[in-house]
């Protein structure tokens, strides 16, 4: 498992592996938001708690099409599919290093790109925090859906399809955490129940993945 | 005598080839006294003016936008537990009139909210989660599209509607926290001490019947027409190997 995660990483970080892509279409996103709504601080001010999440979700999506679709192709899945270890555990840590490529970088990015916004200060703490609670689960429900498309010769376009109306819980407890963090009010109940997606999505989805990749196998 | 001799194709094709006639006429009679009834005998709301006799359309298509993806739910876990071929098809016949049930919600709604509310559209959290709604259905019918083989295609989508159950669940009480309604809290219920005033409440129900009754012929229709494409895919299959 852990040999698998860090396999998984090293092939996202290396050449072609599309490591950073996300991070710079994030960064691309933030840019163009004030071009779009006008240069006046206290705008921005304002929807930069939404417009960070979006951005954040969106850098997610680019890179979901990529977390089984090349072990696919090459048939390393297959061999992944009868190895000893649970399929599920497989899925997990896939899930994991996707996490580990295209969330967290964006989790250490958006704080500068906040400053860019214009975000109120007390909010950065919350913006970190919520990213990093919420990003695993932007990981793990996109794990789901590239399990679902993984067969298909273009599944790119389909796979936004499914993927963005499950991500709406997260979006709106995540983006209400920073909203809430950046007016003074109380910001915890909506992370707790921004973890608490997370968690359950860690725990639950990878049954649902592992079913979806079995039946594509077949 | 089981529910479950209607998972032979053959039986349930013989069995709605003489349901459904009945059930076509049911329908015209039920739509048609609900909504004539609802349109032109019952009288118009002080506040609301005309415009309350919406409510024959809007209420049931809302209810049954939400039942369609109930019974999809149900079918689906039928095919993937007893693996009936004609419970996937069911499920793959119900989504298409489940996204038109939903449409017709919204926009009647739109068109309600428009002289009552002064808008066509809130990001109210019950607007808000029909739109969610829409988009699953969006999904769940893309995906059956999109996937060549049948039986995968079952499978995959059956999957997808279990956890797209679970998240629209999800976020229909996410909205809440997200903002305030506009929109009026629950017309019907069995518990509530004060419902909808009698006059309008009697064509409702009738109206809502007719609704369910229409789903239902839709739903049968398009199943046999599903089984029928699948034998001529049979037979096409069998004729080329020959």
């Amino acid at each position: 498992m852990i040999a698998l995660l860090t396999r998984d990483m090293m092939l996202a970080v290396r050449a072609g592996g599309g490591f950073g892509l996300g991070l710079a279409f994030f960064l691309i996103v933030t840019v163009l938001v004030p071009f779009g709504v006008g240069p006046e601080s206290g705008v921005l001010r304002e929807i930069a708690p939404g417009i960070l999440w979006i951005g954040a979700l969106l850098a997610c999506l680019l890179s979901l099409d990529r977390i089984f679709a090349l072990d696919y192709e090459d048939g390393s899945l297959d061999l992944l599919a009868t190895a000893p270890v649970p399929l599920e555990g497989v899925v997990a840590m896939k899930a994991i290093a996707h996490w580990v490529t295209t969330g967290l970088p964006l989790v250490l990015a958006a704080p500068v790109l906040g400053v860019l916004l214009n975000l109120e200060a007390g909010a950065f703490g919350w913006l970190v925090l919520s990213l990093a609670a919420g990003t695993p689960a932007l990981s793990m429900i996109g794990t789901f859906g590239a399990a679902l498309t993984v067969g298909l010769k273009r599944g790119g376009l389909l796979l936004s399809l499914l993927v963005l109306p499950l991500y709406v819980p997260t979006l709106i407890f995540g983006a209400l955490v920073v909203t809430r963090g950046a007016a003074g009010m109380a910001a915890t109940p909506s992370l707790l129940m921004l973890g608490g997606i997370t968690c359950a999505c860690l725990a639950l989805l990878p049954f649902a993945a592992a079913a979806a990749i079995r039946i594509n196998l077949r | 005598m089981s529910i479950w001799e209607y998972a032979n194709p053959k039986k349930f094709m013989q069995t709605s080839g003489v349901v459904l006639p009945f059930l076509v006429v049911l329908t015209v009679l039920a739509l048609g006294a609900g909504l004539v009834w609802g349109f032109f005998f019952t009288p118009e709301d002080y506040k609301q003016g005309s415009t309350v006799k919406i409510i024959y359309i809007h209420v049931p298509a809302a209810m049954m936008a939400i039942n369609a993806w109930a019974m999809m739910l149900v079918a689906s876990l039928i095919w993937l537990i007893r693996r009936h071929h004609v419970s996937a098809l069911a499920a793959r016949a119900a989504a298409p009139v489940g996204i038109v049930f939903t449409l017709i919600a919204l926009v009647t709604g739109a068109f309600w909210g428009q002289p009552m509310w002064g808008t066509w559209w809130e990001w109210d959290p019950r607007l808000t989660s029909f739109l969610v709604l829409f988009l699953f259905y969006l999904g769940y019918i893309a995906l059956w599209e999109a996937i060549e083989n049948p039986d995968a295609a079952a499978d995959l989508t059956s999957v997808l509607c279990m956890v797209g159950s679970v998240f629209a669940i999800l976020s229909r009480y996410a909205v809440n926290f997200w903002n305030q309604g506009l929109h009026q809290g629950a017309t019907l219920s069995m518990d509530a001490e004060e419902n909808i005033a009698n006059v309008f409440y009697v064509p409702l129900l009738i109206s809502i019947a007719g609704f369910i009754l229409l789903f239902l012929t839709l739903v049968l229709l398009r199943t046999r027409t599903e089984i029928r494409v699948r034998r001529i895919q049979a037979l096409q299959a069998r004729e080329r190997m020959g």
